[in-house]
């Protein structure tokens, strides 16, 4: 099967996701909304009681950011066990199509989508008061990186909504993501935590992404030298997760 | 190995899930251009074989071919030539049967355009040419069912698979999809159905694989099959137990055909000519002296006659036939 193939087959599959968007754009629109309202409750409601370097909403956008791409796992998740419990993941893998497309399909739908998250929370960001001082480059560099992680957690959600099978199980494996969010410094600094809470906090690959974001923004909670662990942290990720996934579709029918 | 006019072969195939033994041997052969009923209770391993023929699911042993290639090894060459109706609608129910047929027809790599020509006919042939913009979920079960069905069609593939097509639908529905499958196999399409229903094989099917614990128990011809499966028996009740066996020696059945229920003290044999059997039985009970608590004459009833050829009756027959 040539090349072209490929790339139609994995556009299909895209297209299908955004044949989907066009069906329920309310959907679409509580994803979207649904991180600003984080931003808003953390930004005003929780924020005052936070002792951050700098001003909160500074410290907190960066975080957010980051940790909605880390959620989105949960929309990936959700999608995919939809898609086996439906049959029509069955239909596909009967088809003479290209491996793997239909994964392809669901990975280029999510990084739009979190693209399109990404800009309508800075968007919010800013006018809650939030300024990026990095310059172009870097605020590229920083949107970049958040686009990294969401990336290497889409693949870790498609593992996980393939090894779990049925929606209700993704259930529990959404209640080990939060955790896994809120153990970061997100919303708090780790220097305000209890020492080994903060130790924990610190080698969060969260933290990194989130450390290394503020930097390049030029925002408060920001250390130079993340960089290079907010790229390693979710490529190590996706070396690990986007084999096992594709292994795990192909082997559906063992 | 294949003789030319062999749509699907499996040979001695084997699949286990962990303790349970999905397939235990199971051996098919289909003509090309016919229909074959896989005819089983749940659990007979129906499915399971349906899924190893479409590609679906790895098998443990044995042989399958489907139009001439090796599922295992040629996977890529079967499912161009294969259409499967499974048992769960294979659809996106988010999108309209439109937008399925022509993202199916894409992946067939039927280009934008013949995606589209092909949705047009399909929807017309299918009656579904008026459903708009509607999502599938909205659908009745019968449209779903002929949506999926024109999904499984959209190459008119060498051989489709239906797994129980109609599972789930009213008499109307079921109306509906046996039409569907009558008019593909005029087009000679070969047809793998597997079936809970022995009115629904006997009505589609041209031969039928009788499917019990993962192996083919019976096989044959519908009219076949219901003349083994499904003859009128009469039933003697005997008084007194101690003449049960005298009772089978004067009462006019084969020996071979003549079960003996000591506990309920009754001898069962099948009949032919209905009336004549029962003369015949009360004037030899009479003749012996024999007093009898019941003499009965029954037709199985479509269960029966399903129970009989997946049960332990069904591998005696076959012993006996052997």
């Amino acid at each position: 099967m040539s090349a072209a193939y490929a790339v139609s087959d994995c556009w299909t599959m895209t297209r299908r996701e955004l044949a989907h968007w066009a069906r329920q754009p309310v959907q679409v629109a509580v994803g979207l909304v649904f991180p600003v309202m984080m931003l808003v409750m953390f930004g005003y409601l929780v924020g005052g009681g936070r002792t951050v370097p700098g001003d909160y909403v500074d410290f907190l956008v960066p975080g957010m950011l980051t940790l909605t791409m880390v959620f989105g796992l949960e929309g990936t998740m959700t999608a995919v066990t939809r898609d086996l419990d439906k049959g029509v993941v069955d239909r596909f893998r009967s088809m003479p199509m290209t491996d793997g497309a239909v994964l392809v399909g669901r990975a280029a739908a999510d990084m739009l989508q979190s693209a399109a998250g990404l800009l309508v929370m800075t968007g919010v960001g800013y006018a809650m008061g939030w300024r990026a001082h990095g310059g172009p480059a870097a605020f590229a560099g920083a949107l970049g990186l958040l686009l990294l992680l969401r990336f290497a957690m889409l693949w870790a959600g498609i593992f996980l909504a393939l090894v779990a099978g049925r929606p209700e199980l993704v259930q529990s494996v959404q209640i080990l993501v939060w955790p896994f969010g809120f153990l970061s410094n997100a919303f708090a600094s780790p220097d305000s935590m209890p020492g080994w809470l903060g130790a924990a906090v610190e080698w969060n690959p969260m933290s990194a992404t989130a450390t290394a974001v503020r930097e390049l923004f030029g925002n408060p909670g920001g250390e130079p030298g993340w960089v290079t662990a907010a790229v390693l942290w979710p490529l190590a990720l996706l070396a690990l997760f986007f084999p096992l996934a594709v292994r795990r579709f192909r082997r559906l029918g063992a | 190995m294949t003789e030319g006019g062999e749509a699907i072969l499996m040979e001695d195939v084997h699949k286990r899930y962990g303790e349970k033994r999905a397939l235990a041997g199971l051996d098919l052969a289909v003509r090309r251009g016919t229909v074959h009923g896989l005819l089983g209770p749940n659990g007979a391993g129906k499915t399971t074989a349906v899924r190893v023929l479409a590609t679906l699911l790895r098998y443990d042993g044995g042989l399958v071919r489907v139009a001439g290639h090796d599922v295992r090894e040629e996977a890529a060459r079967v499912r161009r030539r294969i259409g499967l109706l499974g048992q769960h609608a294979a659809l996106d129910e988010a999108l309209s049967g439109r937008q399925n047929l022509e993202m199916f027809g894409r992946l067939f790599h039927l280009g934008a355009r013949g995606a589209r020509a092909r949705a047009d006919e399909l929807l017309e042939r299918f009656g579904l040419a008026g459903t708009g913009r509607t999502p599938a979920a909205r659908y009745s079960g019968g449209m779903r069912r002929r949506l999926d069905l024109a999904a499984s069609l959209l190459t008119e593939p060498e051989v489709l698979f239906l797994d129980e097509p109609t599972t789930g639908l009213d008499p109307r529905g079921r109306g509906e999809v046996w039409e569907s499958v009558r008019s593909l196999v005029d087009g000679g399409t070969t047809v793998l159905l597997t079936t809970q229903y022995l009115e629904e094989a006997d009505r589609l099917a041209d031969r039928i694989s009788v499917v019990d614990g993962g192996r083919v128990v019976a096989e044959g011809t519908p009219g076949e099959l219901k003349t083994r499966a499904g003859r009128d028996r009469i039933d003697v009740v005997v008084r007194d137990a101690d003449r049960l066996d005298e009772a089978v020696r004067v009462l006019p059945f084969a020996p071979g055909e003549t079960a003996v229920d000591r506990d309920r003290r009754l001898v069962s044999a099948p009949v032919r000519d209905r009336m004549a059997a029962l003369a015949e039985t009360v004037r030899a009970l009479e003749a012996a002296g024999i007093e009898a608590e019941d003499v009965a004459l029954r037709r199985p009833t479509l269960d029966e006659a399903f129970l009989r050829l997946t049960g332990a009756d069904a591998r005696r027959g076959e012993e006996a036939a052997a």
